[in-house]
């Protein structure tokens, strides 16, 4: 049985080491064991990921057997469909107090995954009723709400204490890229309170890189005090930050920059976890040696930079917009999951970009001159635009946009890389 | 759709779709924009159109194109069943339709599988997604003198 995740990450926050973890998942088991095998024995302080296939996120079980059945390679690791002791003897000797491993998925409906995690000793997991909604598939939110009420549910009954399961949002994540970071900061929030009332006591918010380190600095931070601010004093949490999850740099100079960038923006906001990308990134799917250097480097990046400077948690854009969003969804009912259905049916919350039927999408973003995310129209949203609407993008605009960072990256001159 | 219905564009409807199993949407996003900069009208599926889904929405908004854009890998394979649903429905066995973006795992599709495609009822099929062959495929449709009549019950 694995340890607390929770309560591993606290512990390494206390020896001031941020935790650095990958995104990995391998349909074939001796290659998933060997990824995780190198991930806990890197020279960084790790945790461990079994990434899921995308048949098993859409729950066609019927295409997971049989691609098992025909020895075709997945895009991750079958759990639900593989034999119980299968993965057990997997994690034997691997996942303990020292390496708990997390469940990494991307499912609107988590039922069936919480319940193969629990059958193999795992009780930490990711996602929420948004993030794993709006931006993926066809699910309507209503039943992605009721889903994740039940997922909550169930691994709170299948993992009962002495255990403390945990749950991560996606929702700092929305989309990947351009959606500006008050959002971002809003629906991390409130997909942590979300897991709170139903039954979890070990959270973790998330956050994206996005396009301007200061702008994300002050988002990471926002987080933080708003996790203070509405999470009971009895939850334990943290802050993790993903790496930059638009399209990445091409050059694996520019790709290396950009994850040194998130280690030293998750120290310097105080952030306990990193979830790193490689340098294979914008070509396809990393190799166990590619994730282990990117844990590394990460890592190094991390022990070498400045620390978290100035007071701790400053009022800032990023505070002001995001508390009103949580606020304003928060007005509509006391339970987060019926506020959300009306926050997003009302357009109070309304994701940019965004093509799902149950987001209102008249919300747009852009990133402006200086490289920050703005917001250009925010249709019903209790918050004005900070850009001017002849912003409004072009398709020509788009695509800068969303190459935006990468062309940044791979092409920055030495002089400032330090 | 990203925008709320508008007037009537002198251009034609699109009916752009995401692959059955592929949940990226900014190449649908961006073909929304791009194709309405052009001046025609977009209905916008969204990501993880089934051949059925395709087929009500075809006969809901009956365009004059209809645009397939697959970037997981699957397309070869997603791409194959919608096009067989749609061409299977007697309203719709004439519709025009492409597919294009990243169709299969390692890159370009080999001349056979861009065969099946085009046998199975796609008009074109542009590897890594030809967004200017597109527009000239539709003004070569709206030159068409007879194009509504292929949807008239």
């Amino acid at each position: 049985m694995t340890g607390s995740f929770g309560s591993f990450v606290a512990g390494a926050a206390r020896a001031g080491r941020l935790v650095v973890q990958p995104r990995m998942g391998f349909s074939d088991p001796y290659r998933m064991r060997h990824g995780l095998e190198r991930t806990k024995f890197a020279a960084a302080c790790t945790v461990g990921t079994l990434t899921l296939d995308s048949y098993t996120r859409l729950g066609d079980h019927a295409a997971v057997r049989d691609a098992l059945a025909a020895g075709v390679p997945l895009n991750g690791y079958p759990l639900v469909d593989l034999p119980v002791e299968r993965t057990r003897a997997l994690l034997h000797g691997i996942a303990d107090d020292t390496f708990p491993v997390q469940v990494r998925h991307g499912s609107s409906r988590p039922e069936h995954i919480v319940r193969a995690a629990a059958a193999v000793g795992l009780d930490a997991t990711e996602g929420g009723p948004v993030s794993y909604c709006l931006p993926y598939g066809r699910t309507p939110l209503r039943e992605s709400v009721a889903r994740w009420a039940r997922g909550c549910e169930l691994l709170a009954e299948l993992a009962p204490p002495p255990r403390r399961p945990h749950l991560e949002t996606f929702g700092g994540c929305l989309l990947g890229q351009l959606c500006p970071p008050g959002l971002l900061v809003a629906i991390s929030l409130l997909e942590a309170l979300f897991f709170v009332q139903h039954g979890i006591r070990s959270v973790s918010l998330s956050y994206a890189q996005q396009t301007d380190s200061a702008q994300d600095e002050r988002a990471v931070r926002a987080l933080r005090r708003l996790a203070g601010e509405f999470l009971p004093a009895d939850v334990d949490w943290h802050t993790v930050v993903y790496t930059y999850m638009g399209v990445f740099p091409g050059t694996p100079r520019g790709a290396r920059l950009l994850l040194e960038d998130s280690a030293r923006l998750a120290v310097r906001a105080g952030a306990e976890r990193l979830i790193v990308k490689t340098v294979a990134e914008a070509q396809r799917i990393p190799t166990v040696e590619e994730n282990v250097r990117a844990l590394e480097r990460a890592a190094v990046a991390a022990l070498l930079s400045d620390g978290a400077t100035g007071p701790a948690d400053p009022d800032s854009d990023v505070y002001a917009e995001a508390r009103t969003f949580i606020e304003v969804t928060l007005g509509h009912s006391a339970d987060v999951g019926r506020a959300l259905l009306t926050a997003f049916r009302r357009g109070h919350l309304d994701v940019p970009f965004c093509l799902h039927p149950d987001n209102a999408g008249r919300s747009r973003s852009t990133v402006d001159a200086a490289g920050r995310l703005r917001w250009v129209a925010t249709g019903a949203m209790p918050v004005r635009p900070d850009a001017p609407p002849d912003r409004l993008m072009s398709s020509a605009a788009l695509l800068r946009a969303l190459r935006a960072v990468a062309d940044r990256f791979d092409h920055r001159p030495l002089e400032t890389t330090r | 759709m990203l925008t709320p219905a508008q007037d009537p564009a002198p251009g034609l409807t699109v009916l752009v779709a995401g692959g059955a199993s592929d949940s990226h949407t900014w190449n649908l996003v961006y073909l929304e924009l791009y194709l309405t900069e052009a001046g025609h009208r977009v209905v916008n599926a969204g990501p993880c159109v089934t051949g059925d889904l395709l087929v009500t929405a075809c006969r809901r908004h009956r365009p004059d194109l209809v645009v397939v854009s697959s970037v997981n890998g699957h397309g070869h394979r997603d791409g194959l069943a919608v096009i067989t649903a749609l061409r299977a429905h007697p309203q719709l066995a004439a519709v025009p339709a492409v597919i294009g973006g990243k169709l299969g795992v390692a890159g370009p599709l080999d001349p056979d599988a861009v065969a099946r495609l085009r046998a199975a009822g796609y008009t074109e099929v542009y590897q890594d997604g030809d967004a200017t062959a597109l527009l000239a495929l539709l003004d070569r449709l709206a030159a068409r003198p007879a194009r509504i009549e292929e949807h008239v019950p």
